[in-house]
């Protein structure tokens, strides 16, 4: 009961500082009125605690231990999956990827799709600009798998569209196996998640361009501005907030990536196109070392934990900010 | 002779800026290319003869016969395409009302603590399925809900809750309250103020909510792949990707998978532009 009451007291402060609405009325109708409000939060408490807040706990759990998957048996071995993962040549190859990922992510669905967007929102009439937003945007509506089957097969020697285009421009020394070379795979496969990818970027950039005032560009066009001085003085720093918040989603989702290798080479060749996703799911559910799968498990939670709080925080500051 | 002068500099700059206008359309144009024809090529290689395939890969097919698209249809495509249908109405019409609810009760109710469970909620967002899929393999075995529908619409409701509701809430503490305080006059409860006035009210950012949930759960592979075996119990990407290993060789059939699985979410796109535009929007934060 005490509780409850500070906790009341603390969000009647708080519905103040947010809605501006008065009194709370928990403080004037009592704990009663206050306990059977929690039936509002108790489906999203119960879903989120459990399907979501407990697993990753149990996660900790499991990654300290060993488990023959067929008699269930379970063993208490500490830290010794962490230190496993020290020793792991491709859980550096998989964290190796997913920054190469990560970086090119950010210069592509980040910086490129922001000049895209300039591009398009420069263009004088409504139709074309709401038209190429739309052409781009088609591959993100698709699923990863379709895109990434698809590009599978454009990367095929013997049926693929890529080795058969450069043939036929005269770069036939540069065609082979894509997805089949260490050197190549996964930059294959980082090519094939910015063509998806790109148009999405593009599309929020174009939103956050159209909040501009008009007026900014008119008084630079006034004073002589050309297309570059206006891009670098009014749309990139105006555009800086949605600039830093997708490059902590881009971050954020590289180091998530699993769909497109496990579809395209499933970490191959020779484990050189893993990424920490698809170590986890190759060494959990195929190898069934549910500890060490775990354990990868706990650096993807560290990493995107640091990433998430970056953007919590960048969100905080931006709302305070405007 | 200035008059002149001043004309020739105007003519000077209209040409460097139609030059920059043909370079801008052309760049456009080439980027467009290289989007869509590769999924133009998917179609198109969805109506080849396997032997077709082996040909040039740019070749137009020799006819427009639809007999892959049918075989792939019964192979499966079907059945995937039911099972989707059902998890992602399933988990949409579940994660867009618990978290109305649930933002409802953070923004206007008299719960006590709202920042406490404002922090619970969203710190949900930072938590992702990787993370958590090897313990919620033996807490779905336990629950008996391996394999089935409800293992796919829980998983998809409870991870999407966070994001949705952050989405809702945002949305409900900028709508006035004049409305609520006058349903509060005519003694309307909490739940009648939130059915009858919010709700309504809150029609736009709803519908962009079932969008981006639709997007998600369409397209979600990890929980789908691990989750669910049968082949009667598996959605289009998982699917799709049994078909390739049953199939592979048979291209032509591929392809027309392909095809069909991306052709619904293709067509909703064009369809509900507008609200994919403006649900896009809001989720990335306004």
């Amino acid at each position: 009961m005490v509780t409850v009451m500070k906790h009341a007291q603390k969000g009647g402060a708080v519905t103040i500082g947010f809605a501006g609405s008065g009194r709370s009325e928990s403080d004037r109708l009592g704990p009663v009125a206050g306990i059977l409000s929690f039936r509002w939060v108790l489906a999203a408490f119960v879903l989120i605690l459990w399907f979501v807040y407990y697993p990753i706990i149990d996660n900790f759990v499991v990654s300290t231990k060993s488990q023959d998957i067929f008699t269930g048996e379970t063993a208490f071995i500490g830290l010794d999956n962490y230190r496993r993962l020290q020793g792991d040549p491709v859980v550096r190859t998989a964290i190796v990827n997913n920054v190469l990922y990560a970086v090119i992510s950010v210069v592509f669905q980040v910086f490129g799709a922001f000049v895209l967007a300039s591009l398009i929102e420069g263009l004088a009439e409504e139709r074309s600009r709401r038209f190429w937003r739309a052409v781009y945007f088609v591959p993100s509506a698709i699923s990863i798998t379709v895109t990434g089957l698809l590009f599978y097969f454009i990367y095929q020697p013997n049926i693929g569209l890529l080795d058969s285009a450069l043939t036929q421009v005269g770069l036939a020394d540069w065609s082979r196996a894509w997805l089949g070379e260490e050197g190549t795979a996964i930059y294959a496969i980082i090519a094939m998640s910015q063509w998806q990818g790109f148009g999405y970027s593009t599309l929020l950039f174009a939103i956050a361009i159209q909040k501009i005032p008009r007026e900014l560009y008119d008084a630079a066009i006034m004073d002589g501005a050309g297309t570059w001085r206006r891009l670098w003085n009014i749309t990139f720093p105006l555009t800086r907030e949605m600039t830093g918040l997708m490059v902590i989603v881009t971050i954020t989702g590289a180091f998530q990536v699993f769909n497109e290798v496990m579809v395209m080479t499933g970490g191959g060749p020779n484990n050189s196109s893993q990424v920490l996703g698809t170590w986890l799911y190759q060494q959990g559910f195929i190898e069934n070392d549910f500890g060490y799968g775990a354990a990868i498990a706990s650096v993807i939670f560290a990493i995107t934990l640091v990433t998430g709080f970056a953007q919590l925080w960048y969100t905080k500051r931006r709302r305070v900010e405007l | 002779m200035s008059i002149a002068y001043q004309s020739s500099e105007t003519e000077r700059t209209d040409f460097a800026a139609v030059l920059a206008k043909v370079c801008l359309v052309a760049f456009l144009t080439s980027l467009g290319i290289v989007v869509l024809y590769p999924l133009l090529w998917m179609a198109l290689n969805g109506f080849k003869t396997n032997a077709e395939m082996f040909g040039n890969p740019f070749a137009l097919p020799s006819g427009f016969s639809i007999a892959n698209y049918i075989s792939a249809w019964n192979q499966g495509i079907r059945n995937y395409i039911a099972t989707s249908v059902i998890v992602t109405l399933g988990s949409a019409i579940c994660t867009v009302l618990v978290s109305a609810w649930t933002a409802y009760g953070l923004t206007r109710s008299k719960l006590p603590g709202k920042p406490f469970f404002v922090g619970i909620v969203l710190g949900g967002l930072m938590l992702s399925p990787t993370v958590a899929v090897i313990p919620l393999v033996r807490m779905m075995q336990d629950l008996g809900l391996y394999n089935t529908y409800w293992a796919l619409i829980i998983l998809y409701t409870a991870f999407r809750i966070p994001f949705t509701t952050f989405l809702i809430r945002a949305y409900m503490l900028g709508l006035p309250r004049d409305l609520d305080e006058a349903a509060i006059m005519d003694g309307a409860s909490e739940g009648q103020i939130f059915w009858k006035v919010t709700l309504p009210l809150c029609k736009p950012i709803l519908v962009s909510c079932v969008i981006l949930h639709v997007l998600f759960a369409w397209n979600e592979y990890l929980f789908a792949m691990i989750f669910t075996s049968g082949a009667d119990l598996q959605t289009l990407p998982v699917g799709l990707t049994s078909i390739m290993a049953k199939h592979g060789t048979n291209y032509a059939v591929v392809f027309a998978a392909m095809t069909l699985s991306a052709l619904p979410i293709v067509m909703t796109f064009f369809a509900a532009q507008r609200f994919f535009i403006r649900g896009l929007a809001e989720g990335i934060g306004k």
